[in-house]
């Protein structure tokens, strides 16, 4: 947005400090508004958070996460996401120093293995449904598919953004808007991440001890 | 004109530009250093959860320290969030949203854990036989 | 398998009299209001101006009329529930069955709470923030546009269902297992949900666009010390939009999930815990009775201020209250269920909380006080609503601090006690400061002050009233009276009741007084013209741009160097020694440009949700679809600015310049 600054000054400052410099630039509006929805989302999750950390045990005679969770499936997950996080901030530079093909490169890789991800955990699921071990068995299985189902989400939609985000990239270039959804993009998948590393080690992790 | 740069996006990589000394692979330094501190904590955190040659009441602790020594990582390293005045706004609004999350879990687990040492005992520890 | 899922002729409640006469004169009021509008010819005119603006000051005032109509809806209901329980003692069942009362009361506290305070509020906050920033719009215009339209969704869905199925009967806090699927088997609950979750998800964008704006976009040299106080109380407030809403999401989801797919989050069977929803709802509903209150304040701080002529005495010290009470309130909601059986140091720690938030309220209402001793008071209508406000608040204050000891509120829980006490503080605190507000800043949004003869009539229709409806509860609380009843035996309330439902007439006479304030503000619009933009001698920047503003609301954006810059640039304008003013440069300002998503995908949402409440997958799935299409759409289009002319924007303030010089 551009500004027309005033002309009539009353007084005049030297140096103005931060908080008297004026409207931010849009970048930095843009994303710190994104900022703040991201607090808004990681305080979304730590609803079901506690509802997990209260029903844990609320297993109704079920199985327990113990007898349900395997370890080595989420550590190839946690491989996959951690990666993609790596692949995206590559892609953040290749945005910033505008190589296109390079963009789309480290994109591709990212979608995969975010794809990656969210195909194993389906299977996770899968398998545990299959074996009886259903969200409508118990409280502890409700939480658990809940909280971690509400991440998967977040990830397809991340997944989604993307896509849509490459078309917009291939069809507009790197206009400024463009390029500020994507510094938003990176921001979210980056904090997807690290919700992961709380869920994994809350859930997964310290659900496996006895 | 150099634009006087008060405030930095969260997210955004230092400012500095070629002439500064910035490079292109110095860049790619940071999320690689950041990739590689993440790999070692977590593969740190598997292994703190799988073994048997810690103390086990303490193993809930350590995994606790690991989860948010490795989001840390990903906050410096990869959304580069410094302590600069440049950053202010954005440590800020991180630090209510993380005092919000610890009040809304710790919170509700003091709470519910409460109510539930309340609740009635099972009915075979209550005595409801009458006495004559 | 149902096409229409659960929709069939059944549920339209042909064979209850009372919602019929009420959807008749639902429907006929909004054909009506529609076949005047396209009659008129005034259909291009709405849609290319109000429904696709992107403009603050339109988005506020739409906000407003939202929240003016679902005034009347909620007052409505508390009318019948006052009428009901002033007949219905000893073995009389009054005129509203168990079932459709306990919808009532439930609307009534959803509609007063959702869309009737949130959407004034904000709608407040919409269109005076940017203008007492210096700025020329919130920082994400269309955003704001889709956060009306999607309040306005949920809106929508409520009111349908008046119509069409039934409303929640488990309160407005719809606490499990009563909102279950196994005791609430109906749709009620399930239009409770859907709207609430489709508006909740436009409060949350506009937390996230104010919280952007106070803090990134600010006139040159408003630093936050020299932000007006109304500024700092919207802050405030929209921090704890950002932090409180979302748990409510996640909680109301999780009674969905329960309800929709079978999950056990708060059922008794599956080793549920409905407990843990009291828990999660109130960690949000404490914050929000803030979000509500604390821009209440901030209105109190500007009309006290401008109408002594005095700064506010204590600007520092009050700063520093608001954001106390913005992190404190995150700090004491465990206080609206100290029955539900916690031991006595989690209590005891809520309890004593609840007593500290009391003295940062109280440092507040000091410097009201300190501002209007030794200033030159006028006694316009906005000061009687602040004076009003101060009396009124303290007393349903006290009450709270005095429930805040768990020991009392053992006795006093879920009695008419407490609903004294809440409608005694949201009334006096945030209705009375919301319509001071109101008055205050009409003429900046229309161009003519309201008519101040039946906006003091109004005010002691109000203030009077109030104080008749609601006095009697509490001695019925302290009597043994419970919240909620549809009937009682005991013939010694009936009395109180009675003289509750006098109080109710009361204010209905006060707000027939405003509908007439307006009628003749409308008439006499001629001679009530602000033609200077300030009628009030004011304090702040809005005060600055003409009655309305234009589009771009500054011209040139105004230099800020003090606090009250307004004030002291007219101090220095009048000065006879003062500088002389340059002559002013104009260029040309690039706007954002007007959209049709905010009202397209609020669109999809109403659908979606409807198909959602009664079970129509294909139709759910569309709505789903159409939403994200819209949002395609607006994601790829390619112009999102135009350019305002210098010339048109020199012609415009040229002749504001010219208004105010003499």
């Amino acid at each position: 947005m551009n500004v027309a600054v005033a002309i009539h000054d009353i007084q005049r400052d030297a140096l103005p400090s931060a908080s008297e410099a004026g409207p931010a630039p849009k970048r930095i509006v843009v994303a710190y508004g994104f900022w703040i929805f991201l607090l808004s989302d990681i305080v979304m999750f730590s609803a079901p958070f506690a509802a997990y950390a209260v029903l844990v045990r609320a297993t109704a005679g079920g199985p327990t996460g113990a007898q349900l969770f395997n370890q080595v499936s989420v550590a190839i997950e946690t491989t996959c996401l951690l990666a993609s996080s790596y692949t995206c901030g590559l892609m953040s530079l290749a945005v910033g120093s505008r190589r296109r093909a390079a963009t789309y490169f480290f994109a591709v890789v990212t979608f995969v293995l975010g794809a990656a991800f969210l195909a194993l955990e389906m299977r996770e699921f899968a398998d545990m449904i299959a074996r009886g071990a259903t969200p409508q068995r118990s409280a502890f299985l409700s939480s658990f598919f809940a909280l971690v189902g509400c991440h998967g989400m977040h990830v397809a939609g991340g997944l989604i953004w993307l896509a849509v985000m490459m078309a917009q990239v291939a069809l507009k270039g790197f206009r400024a808007n463009v390029e500020r959804r994507l510094f938003c993009f990176a921001l979210f998948w980056h904090a997807l991440d690290i919700i992961w590393v709380a869920l994994f080690t809350v859930v997964y992790l310290m659900g496996a001890l006895p | 004109m150099t634009a006087i740069r008060y405030d930095r996006a969260p997210g955004e990589q230092s400012t500095l530009t070629e002439e500064q000394g910035e490079t292109a692979s110095g860049r790619a330094l940071v999320y690689t250093i950041g990739l590689a501190l993440a790999v070692i904590l977590t593969a740190t955190s598997f292994w703190v959860a799988n073994t048997s040659l810690l103390w086990a009441p303490g193993i809930p602790l350590g995994l606790a320290v690991l989860a948010i020594a490795q989001m840390g990582v990903h906050l410096v390293f990869f959304l580069h969030i410094t302590t600069g005045p440049d950053n202010t706004n954005n440590v800020l609004a991180l630090a209510f949203g993380v005092l919000v999350v610890f009040l809304v879990v710790a919170g509700s687990l003091w709470i519910m854990a409460n109510l539930n040492d309340n609740m009635m005992p099972p009915p075979e520890l209550m005595n409801l036989h009458m006495r004559h | 398998m149902n096409l229409l899922g659960k929709l069939d002729w059944s549920v339209v409640p042909f064979d209850q009299p009372i919602v019929m006469f009420a959807t008749a004169l639902m429907v006929l009021t909004v054909v009506f209001v529609l076949g005047w509008t396209a009659f008129k010819g005034y259909v291009p005119y709405l849609w290319r101006e109000w429904l696709t603006s992107v403009d603050h000051k339109r988005i506020g005032v739409m906000y407003i009329v939202l929240a003016l109509i679902m005034l009347l809806r909620g007052f409505t209901d508390a009318i019948m529930m006052r009428a009901q329980q002033a007949v219905a003692a000893g073995g009389a069942q009054g005129y509203l069955p168990p079932e459709h009362f306990d919808q009532i009361f439930s609307a009534h506290g959803t509609i007063m709470i959702f869309f009737m305070a949130m959407p004034f509020v904000i709608g407040v906050m919409n269109f005076v923030v940017p203008l007492q920033l210096g700025v020329r719009d919130m920082a994400f215009p269309t955003l704001n546009s889709v956060a009306l339209w999607l309040t306005a969704s949920g809106i929508l869905l409520t009111n349908v269902s008046l119509a069409v199925g039934e409303f929640a009967k488990t309160g407005w806090v719809a606490y499990p297992p009563l909102s279950e699927l196994q005791f609430s088997p109906g749709v009620g609950v399930d239009y409770y949900l859907w709207a609430l979750q489709i508006s909740g998800v436009g409060t949350l964008m506009t937390g996230i666009n104010f919280v952007a704006t106070i803090l990134k976009t600010r006139a040159p040299g408003m630093g936050y010390m020299r932000m007006p106080v109304f500024c700092w109380t919207a802050l405030a407030s929209n921090l704890l939009i950002v932090a409180a809403f979302p748990v409510l999401t996640a909680t109301l989801a999780m009674l969905l999930l329960d309800r929709y797919l079978g999950f056990h989050f708060f059922s008794v069977d599956g080793q549920g815990n409905p407990m843990m929803y009291v828990n999660l709802f109130w960690v949000w509903g404490h914050p929000e009775v803030y979000i509500l209150v604390l821009p209440a304040f901030g209105i109190f701080s500007e009309v006290i201020a401008t109408f002594s002529s005095k700064p506010l005495f204590g600007y520092r010290s009050m700063v520093a209250a608001t954001m106390v009470i913005c992190v404190l309130s995150f700090l004491v909601w465990l206080h609206h269920f100290f029955t539900m059986g916690a031991s006595a140091d989690v209590n005891g720690f809520f309890g004593v909380m609840t007593m500290v938030i009391a003295v940062p309220t109280g440092v507040k209402v000091f410097n009201w006080l300190f501002t209007m001793y030794g200033g030159r008071v006028r006694f316009t209508v906005p000061v009687l609503w602040s004076i009003g406000f101060m009396v009124t608040f303290v007393i349903g204050g006290m009450t709270g601090v005095l429930m805040a000891v768990p020991p009392a509120d053992f006795q006093l829980h879920n009695s008419l006690f407490l609903v004294a006490h809440f409608h005694n503080v949201i009334i006096g605190g945030v209705v009375f400061g919301l319509l001071a507000g109101f008055n205050y800043w009409f003429p900046k949004a229309f161009g003519f002050t309201l008519d101040e003869r039946w906006g003091k009539r109004a005010f002691w229709c109000w203030f009077i009233g109030f104080y008749l409806a609601f006095m009697p509860l509490y001695v019925l609380g302290l009597l043994g009276m419970t919240r909620r009843m549809q009937h009682y035996d005991n013939v010694d309330w009936q009395p109180w009741l009675v003289l509750a439902a006098v109080g109710v007439a009361v204010i209905l006479a006060g707000i027939v007084c405003q509908v007439v304030q307006l009628v003749v503000s409308i008439r006499d619009r001629a001679q009530l013209r602000d033609v200077t933009g300030d009628p009030w001698n004011g304090r702040t920047l809005e005060w600055s741009t003409a009655s309305p503003p234009p589009a771009w609301n500054f011209a040139l954006l105004p230099r800020v160097a003090e606090r009250d810059t307004y004030w002291v640039r007219k101090k220095l304008a009048h000065a006879k020694d003062g500088p002389p003013t340059p002559p002013r440069e104009y260029e040309p300002i690039e706007m954002p440009k007007n959209s049709a998503t905010g009202f397209v995908t609020a669109f999809f949402a109403v659908v979606t949700g409807f198909a959602l409440i009664w079970h129509i997958w294909w139709m759910a799935a569309l709505g789903v679809f159409g939403a994200f299409v819209t949002l395609l759409v607006f994601a790829f289009r390619d112009r999102e600015e135009f350019e305002m002319a210098a010339d048109k924007i020199a012609q415009f303030d040229r002749g504001h310049q010219a208004e105010v010089a003499p």
